[in-house]
């Protein structure tokens, strides 16, 4: 259906991608892996329409393409859903999927009656229930992402582009997903799925394209491999057991932060929790289950209708981010390029954000000299790999990214560091470098709260594990009790604690 | 010897590099390209354009503008705007002209009343937006006509005059063959190149112009550094009234109308980013400069009042389509 042959491509005068095949067939789901920076986007664009080869060929349906732009893709029947939606929030699912080209009636005035037959029978197709009057962008990203999909298959594509789809939806919405994808192939739709998450290559996935570094290393059908073997491909070298071992727990150590109770909205449940110096206190749920609200009303960045805190047994009102810098609380927000990093400054600039207290010349001036030397620290701390100090961070790897805005951090005094989605499109290798950074952190007896999205994330950091579900914590696991089942079990059923 | 020669032209070789590299990325580049070009065509246009006096008599005219557009670039900087500088700077002249004139107080009481004007506005303008979480264009534009009203319900409408002699001298005086309004403005260039380049707070305004998230949850306080930069525009819409009100020998309630166009125009022709979190301040002089020369240029030549507005206007928009994808 979709055959690529001995696709090149350069920007300027460096070669990203080293003459690269892929062939995807009906009603097959076709894996593309690869780190980051391997080619699977730029492959992606290429496929689009949205750039073009330096050299290769296309052949969709047996014949030659070439692709101008993403539109002449469209009209030979590729659909893409990128990683960052292009809905339009205020519009509600039909204004969306007909974007540009509405139906009209003989008076030109919009069918909006037509457009939303045709729209509901898409998604009634692919068994997708949702509401179709609101903005999208008060649907979840599940729902915003079978909009999407929607969309594209209202434009008739037979080849279907899913970069990382998964990367933000829960366990339940991964499995809505893949009954989605699983219509789809069994009704012909060729479908290219990028993901970071193995399990689910072998899930979902019925041949598998690896790239690294720009080249193709290899081609294969799930059948003939194993996750070992997928990621030796990926890294090109072995990760063995990427999460590093679990200290003992130390029932003696300190309270370092206790929230005495804290409800999001007036109502809603209220929660409790306590946190110890040198542990990871892991905060699982489903998204959307309150977790990043609950973490950013303690540092006075959420208005939640009730939050009570002690700070080393004192209690504290937090009104600010700067406030829990000041008590030795830092956030790393689950959006690098939105929250946390000013892309257009430079690494230097990004580290020395939050701490020019430290390099200060005649109290109100700063001391260059210093802010180097500390930032160069920071930098080698924890292992940021950059041309120097001064280059810009958007061209950084995600990976290298999550490490600046940890540098940002080490010169404080800090005690608790706040992970929100520590690993979120970060690549293998320095997934495992963040998680022995954290490691390293708590054996220097900082505590650290950890909100994750990916399971075996989870269980294979945390010391002890919240539950949320519904905006309230449900259950406290610890020891044995941290793993699927119980996470899973308490995160889709659990009962909060209702108080008027 | 040969050996230094080798070595000199190696050095020079990288120094033309460096200037190249120096002039395809700053933000001054254009500005700068745009400056020589207008002022050589002014040249050409007028015998009298290079001349130490018209040279000087420019600094001194676009002495005011180029006072509000530093305030203005702090502003802009964060990604707000301030519309009420014009006005702002009106009420404060006028309410100094009054205190002085028809209370009979000291001129020093005199200067104060007009900071005070400024820095006071300012800050309200910077807590609506702030604490208000309310868009810096809506909330300026509203202070814009408060203050113009109330420097009109101060005056009655009419100029204040009969100010103390000495008063011109922040006008139309001179140090040596210097202007003084042309000293003022460059001494409030200098500072404000340093802290925007040199402090803490300097770096947090171009933060919270880049990413104001970010800065807030890394821990900068950004509602106290928009708080700030308003008032700083306050502050330098005070010290044009000063220059201003010099220059007219009366408080005037009706003046400055429209400057806070082009203060942004020279904000915007200086190369700063009309969203936030890149520009330089030396950018802002350059097109504050480039704006008067303009005006002076196209006078000179004689060209008709009213094109000169259209001429402007199409420069403007020359310069920043120009400038549009430059980084």
């Amino acid at each position: 259906m979709l055959e690529m042959k001995d696709i090149r491509k350069s920007f300027g005068r460096i070669e990203v991608l080293h003459g690269v095949d892929l062939q995807v067939n009906a009603g097959e789901v076709h894996a593309l892996l690869g780190e980051n920076g391997a080619g699977k986007s730029t492959l992606m664009k290429i496929v689009s329409g949205i750039i073009q080869p330096s050299s290769g060929t296309i052949i969709v349906d047996g014949s030659e393409r070439h692709f101008a732009n993403y539109d002449e893709a469209i009209a030979a029947g590729i659909g893409i859903v990128f990683q960052e939606f292009s809905l339009i929030p205020y519009l509600n699912a039909v204004e969306n999927m007909f974007l540009a080209r509405e139906m009209k009636t003989s008076l030109g005035l919009l069918d909006r009656k037509a457009m939303r037959q045709r729209a509901a029978a898409i998604l009634r197709k692919l068994e997708v229930d949702l509401p179709l009057d609101v903005p999208v962008a008060r649907l979840s990203v599940a729902e915003q992402q079978f909009v999407e999909i929607a969309k594209a298959l209202s434009l008739d594509a037979r080849i279907l582009v899913l970069d990382e789809p998964t990367a933000t939806l829960t366990p339940v919405e991964v499995e809505h997903l893949f009954k989605v994808m699983r219509e789809l192939r069994a009704a012909g739709v060729a479908i290219v799925f990028i993901s970071h998450h193995l399990e689910e290559i072998f899930e979902i996935c019925d041949r598998i394209t690896v790239l690294r570094d720009g080249e193709q290393v290899g081609s294969c059908t799930v059948a003939e491999t194993d996750i070992d073997q997928l990621v030796e491909m990926m890294v090109g070298r072995r990760i063995e057991n990427s999460f590093p071992p679990k200290p003992a727990a130390d029932p003696g150590a300190n309270v370092v932060l206790e929230v005495e109770e804290v409800q999001l909205r007036r109502g809603g449940p209220v929660s409790s929790f306590q946190l110890r110096a040198g542990e990871i206190l892991g905060f699982a749920g489903l998204v959307g289950s309150g977790r990043t609200e609950t973490v950013l009303s303690i540092l006075g960045a959420y208005p939640a209708a009730r939050c009570k805190v002690r700070v080393d047994g004192v209690e504290k009102r937090l009104r600010d981010p700067a406030d829990g810098l000041a008590h030795g609380i830092g956030l790393l927000p689950e959006s690098r390029k939105e929250q946390g990093l000013v892309t257009e400054f430079s690494i230097l600039q990004n580290v020395s954000l939050n701490n020019y207290g430290k390099y200060r010349q005649g109290h109100w001036f700063i001391d260059f000299k210093k802010e180097l030397a500390c930032t160069e620290d920071a930098m080698s701390q924890v292992r940021v790999k950059a041309q120097g100090p001064r280059a810009r961070v958007d061209t950084l790897s995600g990976g290298n990214q999550q490490k600046v805005v940890i540098a940002r951090w080490l010169n404080h005094d800090m005690q608790i560091l706040i992970f929100d989605e520590p690993t979120r499109g970060i690549d293998v290798g320095a997934k495992a470098e963040i998680y022995q950074l954290m490691r390293d952190f708590t054996a220097r007896g900082y505590a650290i709260i950890m909100i994750s999205s990916e399971l075996p994330e989870v269980i294979g950091m945390s010391d002890r594990v919240c539950v949320f579900r519904s905006g309230g914590i449900v259950a406290t696991v610890q020891g044995s009790a941290i793993n699927s089942e119980e996470i899973m079990t308490h995160a889709t059923t659990g009962r909060v604690q209702h108080v008027a | 010897m040969s050996h230094d020669a080798n070595l000199d032209a190696a050095s020079a070789g990288r120094g033309r590099r460096a200037a190249l590299d120096w002039l395809l990325h700053s933000p001054l580049a254009l500005p700068l390209v745009g400056l020589i070009v207008v002022s050589v065509l002014m040249g050409f246009a007028s015998d009298n354009f290079f001349t130490v006096d018209n040279i000087l008599n420019v600094l001194r005219q676009v002495s005011v503008v180029g006072i509000l557009a530093v305030g203005m670039t702090f502003v802009i900087l964060t990604g707000g705007i301030d519309l009420s500088v014009g006005a702002v700077m009106a009420l404060a002249g006028t309410m100094a002209a009054g205190i002085m004139v028809n209370m009979g107080l000291p001129g020093g009481i005199g200067l104060l009343t007009a900071l005070l004007v400024g820095l006071g506005l300012g800050l309200f303008n910077g807590f609506m937006v702030a604490w208000g979480k309310m868009p810096s264009i809506i909330v300026t534009l509203a202070t814009m006509g408060i203050a113009r009203g109330l420097g009109l319900i101060y005056s009655g409408g009419y100029p204040i005059s009969g100010l103390p002699g000495w008063v011109s001298w922040f006008g139309v005086g001179r140090v040596g063959i210097i202007p003084v309004p042309v000293i003022i403005m460059l001494v409030i260039y200098a500072v404000a190149w340093v802290v925007l380049q040199r402090t803490p707070f300097g770096r947090h305004v171009y933060a919270i112009g880049g990413n104001e998230t970010a800065a807030r949850l890394s821990g900068v306080r950004t509602r106290s550094v928009k708080l700030a930069v308003f008032a700083i525009s306050g502050v330098t819409a005070a010290l044009a009234s000063v220059v201003l009100t010099g220059r007219l020998m009366s408080g005037q309630p009706n003046a400055g109308v429209g400057f806070e166009l082009d203060a942004i125009a020279a904000v915007v022709l200086g190369g700063t980013a009309i969203a936030g979190g890149r520009g330089l301040i030396l950018g802002t002089l350059i097109g504050a400069v480039l704006l008067g020369i303009l005006n002076n240029g196209l006078n000179l030549v004689g060209i008709n009042p009213y094109m000169q507005d259209v001429i402007k206007g199409l420069i403007i928009l020359l310069a920043i389509y120009i400038g549009r994808e430059w980084r």
